[in-house]
C-alpha cells in the first residue's frame, strides 16, 4: 500500500511541475508570435519590392480584358434588381468586340458548341456571358454570385458531370482573381470531347488574409464532388476561401507557411 | 486518458491536438515509407480495419507551374517533364499541342507519326516502372524483377532516338527535336515484338496467379457511379466500367488514322485496375506496329519556329490520354514569350480523391494493394 500511494504522490508532483498545458498554451504563444513575424515580414518586403513590379506591369497589356472587371465591381454593391437593368447594355459591347475582330470565324461557330452555350446563356441573361466558343471548347463567365445557381443548371440540364481542372489564376491590374472549372463528360459519348470552362472572378485584396478578407467563393464541391482537392489547391495557392467546403486546410504547402499565396503575381520567385 | 481538449481555433499551423481513443490508433504510413513513395497517408485504424485515411501530399512539391510563368515556351519544356521522368513524352505532350495552339504553328506528318510511336513506347516504359513496384509491395519479387529488366529494351531504344535514356525532353512546339535513326524501324519493330512476347508471359506469372488473386479481387471496390463522381480518369475510370480514352474519344496527331481499341474492365477493384494498364502495354504495341507502317519514310521532323515564340493572346486546354489517364494542361497567354499561367491537371492528382473513399473500410494488409493500383505517381501530383 505504501509503495502504491508513494507512487501516486509522486506523479500527481509530476503534473504539477511539467503542466502539459502550460507547456502547449507556451508553445502555441511562441508558435502564433513567430507566424506574425513572418507575417510582418512578408508583408514588409512586399510592399517595398514587388509591388512597384506589378505596377509597372499594368499599361503595357491586357486593355480589352479590363472591361469585364469594370462591370462587375459596381454591381456587387448594389442590389439584386437593379443589376439586370444596368448590366445588359454594358454587356453587349465586349460581346460584340470580340466576334468584330474575328469576323471570318463568326459565320464558323460550331453549331453543337453554340447551343448548349446558348442554353446557359439563355438561362441567365445578364449574368452570363460567352468567353469563347472554339470547337469542343467553350467557356461562360459567371459573376460569382450567381456561379452556384449556373453550376447547379449545369449538372440538371447538361450531361457535364465531373471537373477536369480547377486553374486559379491572379490578376494583380484588374484586382481580382480568376477561378476557371474544367467540366467534362464521362456519360454522354457526344460530349466526350467538350470541355465547358465555367469561369469566375473574385476580389483581390493587396495584403491577402487568406480565409478571413473578402476573396471568397461559394465551393462546387455539392454539384461536382471531383473538385475537392483543387479547390484545396487553390485556397492554399491564391487564397481563395471556398465557403461550405467542409476541409479547407493545406495540401502541397507546408503547415506553416506564414507568406504570400505563392502562385498569385506579386510572389516572386527567388533570382528572377 | 487526455481530458483536455485544447480549441482548435487557438492551435499554430502545424500541430495538431487529438483525443486519444482507447480503440482508434492512428498511423502514419511515410512519406519516408517505400510503401507509399512520397506521399504521406494518415491511416486511422480499429483493429485491423482502416476506419479514416487522410493522404497528406506535398513532400516533393516543386512549384512547375510557378516556374513555368517566368521561362519562355522553349525553356519550360525540360522542367515541365519533370514531375513524371518515367513518362516524360506522354507528360510533355499536352503542353506542346497547346503551345501550337497558341504560337499558330502546322507540324509535319512525320513528326506526328514519331510523336505517336514516342509516346506509346513511354507508356510502356511507366507502366513497367510501376508494376515493378506493384509486384515487390504485394511480395511477388520475380514481377520486380521481370518489368524492370524488360524495361530496359525499351530505355535503350528511346535512348536511340532521344539520345537519353529517361529525361528525353523530346517533344517540342512544331514536332520533335531529332529525326530517329536510319534503321530505327527494323530495331523498333523487332524490340517491340519481342517486348510483347515478353509482357504476355506476365499473366501467367502474375495475373492468373490465384495468390494475387485472392489478395487484390473484391479489394477497393470502386463502383461505376462513384468512379465518374470523383471524377476519376485512366485507368481508374477504365477498371470501373467507363469507356473513357483520349486517343480514341478525342484524338490528337496521327491517333485518329490509328486502328486504337481501348480496354475497359468491369468489376472495378483493385485487380482490375492493376489489369488494365498491363492490357494497355499490349494494345500499345499494336498501335506502335500500326504507325510504324503509316510513317511516312522521309519528310521533315519539325517546323522551324522563331527564336523566342510569342503566344497569341488566348487561353488553351488540351489534354491526351498518359500512362496514368488524362493529362490536361491549361496554358493562358498574354502575348508574351512567357506564359501569363500554366496549369498542369495531371491524372494522379485526380485520382488520389479516391484514394481515401476506397481506403476505408479495408484492412490495413490490403492497403499496398488498393494504393498502388490507382496508379498514382506522387511527384506529378505534387508538380
Amino acid at each position: 500500500m505504501s509503495k502504491s500511494e508513494k507512487k501516486v504522490t509522486s506523479k500527481d508532483e509530476d503534473k504539477k511541475k511539467f503542466d502539459e498545458k502550460a507547456i502547449g498554451d507556451a508553445i502555441i504563444a511562441a508558435a502564433n508570435a513567430r507566424r506574425e513575424e513572418l507575417a510582418k515580414e512578408a508583408l514588409a518586403t512586399r510592399s517595398n519590392k514587388t509591388l512597384p513590379k506589378v505596377v509597372k506591369e499594368k499599361p503595357k497589356e491586357e486593355k480589352p480584358k479590363e472591361s469585364k472587371p469594370k462591370e462587375e465591381k459596381p454591381k456587387e454593391s448594389k442590389p439584386k434588381e437593379e443589376k439586370p437593368k444596368e448590366s445588359k447594355p454594358k454587356e453587349e459591347k465586349p460581346k460584340a468586340a470580340p466576334p468584330s475582330k474575328t469576323d471570318t470565324e463568326e459565320v464558323s461557330l460550331p453549331e453543337f458548341e453554340k447551343s448548349f452555350v446558348d442554353k446557359i446563356s439563355s438561362q441567365f441573361t445578364g449574368d452570363v456571358e460567352v468567353g469563347y466558343i472554339k470547337e469542343n471548347r467553350t467557356r461562360v463567365n459567371v459573376k460569382k454570385e450567381k456561379i452556384l445557381e449556373v453550376a447547379q443548371f449545369i449538372k440538371d440540364n447538361l450531361p457535364f458531370d465531373h471537373a477536369e481542372s480547377v486553374t486559379g489564376v491572379d490578376f494583380p491590374e484588374d484586382k481580382e482573381i480568376g477561378v476557371v472549372y474544367h467540366l467534362g463528360s464521362y456519360t454522354d459519348p457526344t460530349y466526350s470531347k467538350q470541355v465547358l470552362a465555367l469561369a469566375t472572378r473574385v476580389p483581390r485584396e493587396e495584403n491577402p488574409n487568406p480565409g478571413n478578407d473578402s476573396t471568397k467563393l461559394p465551393s462546387l464541391r455539392d454539384m461536382f464532388y471531383s473538385v475537392e482537392f483543387h479547390e484545396r489547391e487553390i485556397f492554399e495557392m491564391l487564397g481563395v476561401y471556398f465557403e461550405s467546403h467542409p476541409d479547407n486546410r493545406r495540401l502541397l504547402l507546408p503547415e506553416d507557411w506564414a507568406d504570400l499565396p505563392p502562385l498569385r503575381k506579386d510572389f516572386r520567385n527567388k533570382g528572377r | 486518458m487526455a481530458e483536455q481538449v485544447i480549441p482548435t481555433k487557438k492551435m499554430p499551423p502545424g500541430l495538431q491536438v487529438e483525443n486519444v481513443d482507447d480503440r482508434i490508433m492512428t498511423l502514419n504510413v511515410g512519406p519516408q515509407h517505400p510503401g507509399s513513395g512520397h506521399l504521406r497517408i494518415i491511416v486511422k485504424i480499429d483493429g485491423d480495419y482502416i476506419v479514416d485515411a487522410d493522404p497528406d501530399p506535398g513532400y516533393v512539391h516543386r512549384g512547375e507551374e510557378k516556374m513555368a510563368e517566368s521561362r519562355n515556351y522553349i525553356t519550360n519544356i525540360p522542367h515541365l517533364e519533370r514531375p513524371v521522368i518515367h513518362d516524360s513524352c506522354n507528360i510533355l505532350y499536352p503542353y506542346v499541342l497547346g503551345v501550337e495552339d497558341l504560337v499558330g504553328i502546322e507540324v509535319p506528318e512525320r513528326a506526328k507519326y514519331v510523336r505517336v510511336i514516342a509516346a506509346e513506347l513511354n507508356r510502356c516504359i511507366y507502366i513497367q516502372y510501376w508494376l515493378a513496384i506493384y509486384g515487390i509491395f504485394l511480395g511477388h519479387s520475380t514481377m520486380f524483377m521481370w518489368p524492370a529488366g524488360d524495361r530496359e529494351l525499351l530505355i535503350d531504344l528511346m535512348e536511340k532516338i532521344t539520345g537519353a535514356r529517361v529525361t528525353h525532353a523530346y517533344f517540342i512546339p512544331g514536332g520533335v527535336r531529332n529525326d530517329v535513326p536510319a534503321n530505327f524501324e527494323d530495331v523498333c519493330l523487332r524490340q517491340v515484338n519481342y517486348f510483347e512476347k515478353r509482357i504476355k508471359e506476365y499473366a501467367d506469372i502474375f495475373y492468373d496467379n490465384p495468390i494475387l488473386k485472392a489478395r487484390t479481387e473484391d479489394t477497393g471496390v470502386l463502383s461505376r457511379e462513384d468512379a465518374i463522381r470523383l471524377g476519376t480518369t485512366g485507368s481508374v475510370l477504365r477498371a470501373s466500367g467507363v469507356d473513357y480514352d483520349l486517343r480514341i474519344k478525342e484524338p490528337y496527331d496521327v491517333y485518329d488514322e490509328l486502328d486504337v481499341h481501348t480496354n475497359v474492365l468491369k468489376s472495378g477493384d483493385s485487380y482490375a485496375r492493376s489489369k488494365i494498364p498491363w492490357l494497355d502495354m499490349l494494345e500499345s504495341c499494336n498501335i506502335i506496329r500500326q504507325a510504324l507502317e503509316k510513317m511516312p519514310k522521309s519528310g521533315s521532323i519539325r517546323t522551324k519556329l522563331k527564336p523566342n515564340p510569342k503566344g497569341r493572346e488566348d487561353e488553351v486546354y488540351r489534354r491526351v490520354e498518359s500512362g496514368r489517364g488524362s493529362a490536361g494542361c491549361h496554358i493562358i497567354s498574354r502575348g508574351k514569350p512567357e506564359p501569363y499561367r500554366l496549369k498542369l491537371s495531371v491524372s494522379s492528382f485526380r485520382n488520389l480523391i479516391a484514394l481515401p473513399y476506397l481506403l476505408k473500410g479495408e484492412k490495413l494488409g490490403n492497403m499496398p494493394a488498393v494504393y498502388w493500383s490507382l496508379n498514382y505517381w506522387p511527384v506529378e501530383a505534387d508538380r
